[in-house]
């Protein structure tokens, strides 16, 4: 193995040899002890004998997995040699129930992939069957969409820099910020769909229930003051010294890597790559706002957690623009049915620009009620592969770190 | 033993605080409930939201959010416990010390939720462990949870130190540890542990 033979002589190899044999040896001991009282555990630290290089996992029990993921990670002392990502963890059988349901029964599942975004999960599947099935959404319905979109994108940028610095010990002060923004839009959700996370809200051909002026003024007041936060959340953040010297060159991406594996999203952009769906693709009506693409050049944390940042404010002038101009009209295609829904035989397949990258639905039809297949393309899974890439002669508690702000959501990763 | 409330009070108003043990041990006991921090799945965030400033549980003295089992006296577990986690969700709460206590909180951790069809997830931990306090909801709002607390409060001040009405953890003979299920043929074996969860009978 190529990496093995990089590691130079350390000096101190003797007593990492000796300890790694103290560990073998207390680890028979303890599976001996096991075994005698019926006990089947497997030992957390596999020591290695070459080169005192230590195995151990990282989770699914860790406070710094964002939910329940493995990492086994070969250190040699502090250096991380090897990386293996273990999913699997929260597989929950989400497409094999969607192909035994119908189309609309797996709207409600779609909400549960990443909890943090349920309104775009939702949007990325009715845009799948609408292809599928030829419908058109209402222009109300587009924006009403679009800001839902956004306002989850704005929450959910705020939580992913928010665990990010958890994770770097700033315990408590900047989720807390981050949250108590977030409850605010939740607030708008709930007052909307009835629900704060799971909210269930997108429907084929447009939304379930209309806004009302109230609520557009309730959020018209929220993006107003939205400004205000991102610039204490960044006083508090951007040039914070700690901050700083934990995320500049830590984990680093290079664009051609970046791109060969597939990553989107704020991973993407923050090597510098121009490539944003909602540019690319002009899905619903992205093509009516006038708003700019932050892109990083060094591809690190701290232009991961930069592109958020400056997301969000995007984001801002998004909302501000669709709430001046959403239209009176209807917010569903009349000529939709919802019940006894069957699409011709065929297959779509729809992607938005989630949050967190390109999430995709892929769909195909026998002409019964229920989807013959159906496939998710999650971001956070396909972020993820490049961890060990972005993980490899940093410390232990970079891994933390470089994982957090990959911004992964175990519910959309094992599905 | 319970003391004359009048006397109690009549005492108060000389300066005199009067109390039993009982009461001063479950006072402190549920006044620092230390919860692990382990999440599973999307209840995980609401149970964030609940620490979070808006709904702020350390009012009730809950907000140390343990990373190790050994500190904690209280496992959440809020999310889906699907079967390749459930052995470790068993064998962490074997790691709690006594007196420990759990909320299956969601769904999901009481029966399988709305992924119960499926085939890698678990219908309900209380097959395998005591739980204390079932909080229904989809996922459950953080102030099911604060409730769940209060209940779980309630149960703590109830406990005698002594005699038949004791708890798990004052009894020599209750078990302290359940087996840790392990991946057999086709699910995991065994199917639930003996004595915390009665298997109902299938009338046909
Ligand atoms: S009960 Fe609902 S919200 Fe909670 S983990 Fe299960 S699916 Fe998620």
């Amino acid at each position: 193995m190529s990496t093995f033979e990089t590691i130079p002589e350390s000096t101190s190899q003797t007593s990492a040899e000796h300890l790694a044999e103290r560990l073998s040896k207390s680890i028979t001991a303890a599976a001996e002890a096991d075994r005698r009282e019926g006990w089947n555990r497997p030992p957390v630290f596999l020591p290695e004998s070459e080169n005192g290089v230590l195995e151990v996992a990282m989770g699914p029990h860790h406070p710094s997995t964002h939910g329940v993921f493995r990492m086994d990670v070969s250190v040699d002392g502090e250096r991380v040699i090897r990386l293996k990502p273990v999913f699997g963890y929260l597989h929950r059988n989400h497409e094999k129930i969607a192909e035994g349901t119908a189309y609309l029964a797996s709207m409600p599942y779609t909400d549960r992939l990443d909890y943090f975004c349920s309104l775009t999960n939702n949007w990325a599947y009715a845009l799948a069957v609408e292809k599928l099935a030829g419908i058109q959404v209402p222009e109300r319905a587009e924006y009403i969409r679009v800001i839902l979109a956004e306002l989850t994108r704005i929450q959910n940028h705020a939580a992913a820099v928010g665990f990010l610095l958890q994770d770097m010990g700033a315990s408590g002060t900047p989720l807390m910020y981050a949250f108590r923004e977030r409850e605010k839009i939740l607030d708008l959700f709930e007052q909307l769909t009835g629900s704060r996370m799971m909210c269930n809200y997108m429907r084929f051909g447009g939304c379930r229930v209309d806004v009302t002026d109230a609520w557009l003024d309730r959020a018209r007041r929220l993006v107003a003051g939205m400004p205000q936060f991102v610039d204490e959340f960044e006083a508090l953040l951007t040039t914070n010294e700690i901050l700083m010297v934990r995320c500049q060159g830590i984990g680093a991406l290079k664009p051609d890597l970046a791109v060969n594996a597939g990553v989107t999203g704020p991973m993407l952009r923050a090597t510098g790559v121009n490539y944003d769906l909602r540019k690319v693709d002009h899905y619903g009506i992205y093509d009516r706002f006038k708003f700019r693409i932050p892109l990083g050049d060094h591809g690190d944390v701290y232009d991961r957690y930069m592109v958020r940042i400056l997301e969000i404010r995007e984001a801002v002038h998004i909302l501000e623009q669709a709430l001046k101009e959403i239209p009176a009209g209807p917010i569903m295609d009349p000529k939709t049915k919802l019940r006894g829904f069957r699409p011709k035989p065929g297959e779509a397949y729809g992607r938005i620009e989630a949050p967190k990258g390109e999430l995709g639905f892929y769909l195909i039809s026998d002409g019964g009620s229920n989807p013959y297949r159906y496939r998710v393309r999650p971001p956070s899974m396909i972020n993820l592969t490049v961890l060990e890439d972005m993980c490899l002669g940093h410390n232990v508690a970079d891994v933390v770190v470089i994982l957090g702000s990959v911004d992964i959501v175990l519910g959309e990763v094992d599905r | 033993m319970a003391i004359d409330q009048e006397l109690k009070i009549e005492m108060g108003k000389q300066g005199v605080f009067v109390t039993t043990i009982q009461e001063l041990y479950n006072w402190g006991r549920r006044s620092s409930v230390w919860p692990m921090q382990f999440g599973l799945a999307c209840c995980a965030i609401e149970m964030i939201a609940t620490t979070m400033a808006r709904y702020d549980l350390a009012r009730f003295g809950a907000e140390v959010f343990r990373p190790s089992p050994r500190q904690a006296d209280l496992m959440i577990v809020a999310g889906t416990v699907t079967k390749k986690m459930a052995p470790q969700v068993v064998r962490l709460y074997n790691q709690m010390a006594e007196p420990k206590y759990v909320i299956a909180m969601g769904a999901c951790a009481i029966s399988g939720g709305p992924f119960k069809q499926g085939y890698n997830v678990l219908k309900g931990i209380d097959r395998y462990m005591p739980v204390d306090v079932h909080i229904p909801g989809c996922p459950p709002r953080p102030e099911a949870l604060i409730q769940a607390f209060m209940t779980l409060q309630k149960k703590i001040d109830s406990h005698h130190l002594t005699g038949e009405g004791r708890p798990r953890y004052l009894d020599p003979d209750a078990p302290g540890e359940f087996k840790v299920p392990e991946p057999g043929e086709h699910d995991l074996e065994p199917a639930s542990n003996q004595g915390v969860w009665p298997v109902p009978v299938v009338i046909r």
